[in-house]
């Protein structure tokens, strides 16, 4: 709050909030709570309390969307981030490490019953910290950047997600964990740091259990019959008996390159080369897996905490990083590095087995199969959208406008052949347009008809063919269908809907031109 | 004298290759079953690896230049080949291909919006040589555009179709031959009664090396062409006024 609208720092602000009838503090700024107002106050009891107070209305989902901003921020330090108190808990999913900036306020201190407020994040960074040399530097320029944001936070690293949540919140010494030391560090917190509900830590400490060492060790029988299996099973996810998972803010995909850079990268070359090094990457791990991508997502996370990505699609599973490279040379123009981008990332979410790409021994064309064809075709989709491509495959329907579908990919091959028994124009209109008609009945061809103000005298005709409409999906009258030859030698699709009746008759259309 | 006829002949066969008649490799020669018509070019045999253009004034010679081309693309699909057929307007039905000897599933349609993008598409198609032809739907284009697409055919060797419905102007554009097709009165067959097989006036209006005519043709759907009658030859100067309007268009005269 305080970092979008400089003038409320360091003056008592509150976030506000209607509920039942009444408006309460949700949220209060560090100076307000010093003042000795705590959220779930009412707001005219407070403003009685400290007059100066500036209140400012709360939206729903503020801090998940902060939170989500700032996790997807994160993603610079490791690929797996979530929002603390935002994921379910079920599913299986282990943390080797967590770190957990809490931001705000030590902990989240709602009123008994009310849903728990998100407000950490939660970094699995497995792996990760020796590129920043070592547990320590990494954890401090975490937290040293977002402190330069603007942010009040803490941090703590510790191998399971639960004792990190529980050091950055109510730790006072130091904030990583050592391997195994989790019952240690956990040790001297309060029994609030395990998580568990505020009826089971008001139960601990009227029995003088405030600290998690005077019950850590305590038979498990016991505890279960007095507090619940809740807290057991807090007990083992803090020591890493049990598991815990977490929703990343973005789902990790199998096939992603991350490409850190050392300086943020300004220049389009550099772009380029950023992207070429993904891609090289990317294709040699799909070739060794016999996998080639459909789709691809290259981003890059600006210094502003900005997020550019462009995204392109294949026909064809591919991993020619070449052919890749073209298609996102397409778009490449439209990343704004602006201030400089310190990270590339390169996704491929949809990736298919690929066959291995065979050279034809002689250079007639390979039909479908054709790589160059496949290129082509990704790059007019890149340029103009996948909407322009179409390509028709029959289908055993009567109605002309049906009688053929679009074909979901270049491999999908026709369940029936297209049939031949049937006059049908070379061009068809994409509407039937109305014509006048002098036309004997019953059912005759024109004599004459007229189009575009042009008078058509028939000199041969063909018909009819009645076609009924598809009744079941759409009502209306069938057509007659009917070849006509005009005297010029033109050759036309003519059709009468409906039925000669006694009040009228019916309007004709013409529909189409032979060749 | 003969010295001479031939020491011209052997120049204008070194020419060929320089306008854009190469020779098709072995095994690579394609029938298209046009009969005289064939004659009318250089050596005899259709020039495939080229781009022809076809112009086409009202609805009904439109149809009947796409029965032509689509009766043309059909040997050049034979063996399995495929053909991207691009436009702005397409109003072409794909099931009556298969009456031209073609499946229409092995057509790649590409609708654009705009014409400028409609010919980047047509160049970009023919360069890639795993394609059998190309057709595009293109009113106009100017002659660089034209020359480049003819570049891109002397490189990949397909076979392109420029199909020119109602053109604005008919300048000099860089193809191998200039088409007209119009659709004739059909015949019936035998005793039968109603509309015979479709026959157009094939008009060829202009060819590089080549001698322009005019013949009547009919497409039989189980035989290919029939040409009916070699109606003449025309043997018109060098670069006619007439050459460059389509004759019965209004817009023509901005021609040239």
């Amino acid at each position: 709050m305080a970092i979008r609208k400089p003038e409320l720092r360091g003056k008592p602000v509150v976030l506000s909030a209607k509920e039942r009838n009444r408006v309460v503090i949700t949220a209060a700024s560090p100076e307000a709570e010093k003042e000795g107002l705590f959220p779930g106050m009412v707001v005219a009891d407070a403003r009685a309390l400290l007059p100066e107070l500036i209140v400012v209305e709360d939206k729903a989902g503020r801090e998940t969307r902060l939170l989500q901003g700032l996790g997807e921020w994160c993603i610079r330090w490791t690929p797996v981030t979530a929002v603390d108190g935002a994921g379910g808990s079920d599913g299986a999913g282990g943390s080797g490490a967590g770190g957990s900036g809490g931001t705000g306020s030590p902990a989240a201190s709602g009123t008994p019953g009310a849903p728990e407020r998100p407000d950490g994040l939660i970094l699995d960074v497995s792996g990760c910290a020796h590129l920043w040399g070592g547990e320590e530097p990494y954890l401090k320029e975490i937290l040293r950047r977002l402190r330069a944001i603007g942010y009040h936070v803490r941090g703590a690293m510790a191998d399971t997600m639960l004792a990190a949540w529980a050091v950055a919140r109510y730790g006072k010494g130091y904030p990583i964990v050592a391997v195994d030391g989790q019952a240690a560090a956990l040790g001297a917190l309060p029994c609030q740091a395990l998580r568990i509900e505020p009826a089971t830590a008001e139960r601990l400490q009227q029995l003088g259990l405030a600290r998690i060492d005077q019950f850590i060790s305590m038979p498990r029988g016991a505890l279960r019959r007095r507090f619940g299996a809740h807290l057991l099973h807090r007990l083992d996810q803090a020591l890493g008996n049990a598991e815990e998972s977490l929703t990343p803010v973005c789902p990790v995909e199998a096939f992603t390159e991350r490409l850190p850079c050392l300086e943020p990268i300004q220049t389009r070359t550099g772009i380029e080369i950023a992207l070429q090094r993904l891609l090289n990457q990317l294709c040699g791990r799909l070739q060794q897996e016999g996998k080639g991508l459909r789709t691809a997502v290259f981003k890059g996370y600006r210094v502003d905490g900005k997020m550019e990505s462009i995204g392109i699609s294949t026909t064809r599973a591919t991993h020619q990083a070449n052919h890749l490279f073209a298609l996102f040379e397409i778009r490449l123009a439209t990343i704004e590095p602006a201030l400089g981008i310190e990270l590339f990332v390169l996704e491929a979410p949809k990736v298919e087995d690929a066959a291995a790409a065979q050279t034809t021994l002689w250079s007639g064309s390979a039909g479908l199969e054709d790589n160059g064809l496949a290129a082509l075709l990704d790059r007019l989709a890149g340029k103009f959208g996948t909407g322009v491509i179409h390509r028709y495959l029959p289908e055993e329907r009567y109605w002309p406008e049906r009688s053929f579908r679009e074909a979901t990919d270049l491999r999908e091959m026709p369940t029936t052949a297209w049939s031949t028994d049937r006059p049908r124009p070379i061009q068809l209109l994409p509407h039937p347009e109305p014509i006048q008609v002098t036309a004997p009945i019953p059912d005759y061809p024109p004599m004459l008809f007229r189009y575009k103000g042009v008078l058509h005298k028939t000199a041969k005709a063909d018909g009819p063919e009645r076609i009924e409409r598809e009744w079941w999906t759409d009502p209306g009258p069938h057509r007659d269908y009917y070849t006509v030859e005009d005297e010029a030698g033109g050759r036309y699709w003519l059709f009468r809907s409906g039925h000669y009746r006694d009040d009228h008759s019916p309007q004709w259309f013409i529909h189409g031109f032979f060749a | 004298m003969t010295a001479n006829r031939e020491l011209i002949r052997q120049l204008q066969e070194e020419l060929l290759p320089l306008q854009g008649f190469r020779p098709p490799t072995a095994g690579a020669r394609v029938d298209m079953g046009l009969g005289p018509v064939a004659a009318a070019f250089p050596r005899g045999e259709f020039p495939t690896g080229a781009v022809h253009e076809l112009l086409s004034a009202s609805p009904e010679d439109g149809a009947a230049t796409g029965g032509f081309v689509a009766a043309l693309l059909a040997p050049l699909m034979r063996d399995g080949g495929i053909c991207l057929w691009i436009g702005t307007r397409r109003t072409v039905f794909p099931p009556a291909l298969k009456r031209f000897g073609i499946e229409p599933h092995k057509l790649v349609f590409v609708d654009l919006a705009r014409e400028k993008d409609a010919i980047w598409a047509m160049e970009e198609a023919l360069k890639c040589e795993g394609l059998a032809a190309v057709v595009g739907e293109i009113r106009d284009l100017d002659f660089t555009a034209s020359r480049k697409l003819q570049l891109a055919v002397e490189k990949s060797r397909v076979t392109g179709f420029l199909v020119r419905h109602q053109p604005r102007s008919l300048g000099t554009v860089a193809a191998v031959a200039r088409w007209r097709i119009s659709g004739l009165a059909s015949e019936p067959e035998g005793e039968l009664p109603g509309v015979g097989f479709p026959r157009w006036k094939v008009e060829l209006l202009r060819v590089r090396n080549g001698r322009p005519g005019e013949w009547i043709a009919e497409w039989n759907n189980e035989m290919g062409f029939k040409t009916i009658d070699h109606e003449q030859t025309i043997c018109i100067p060098l670069f006619p006024a007439s050459q460059n309007r389509l004759v019965g268009h209004p817009q023509t005269g901005a021609a040239g």
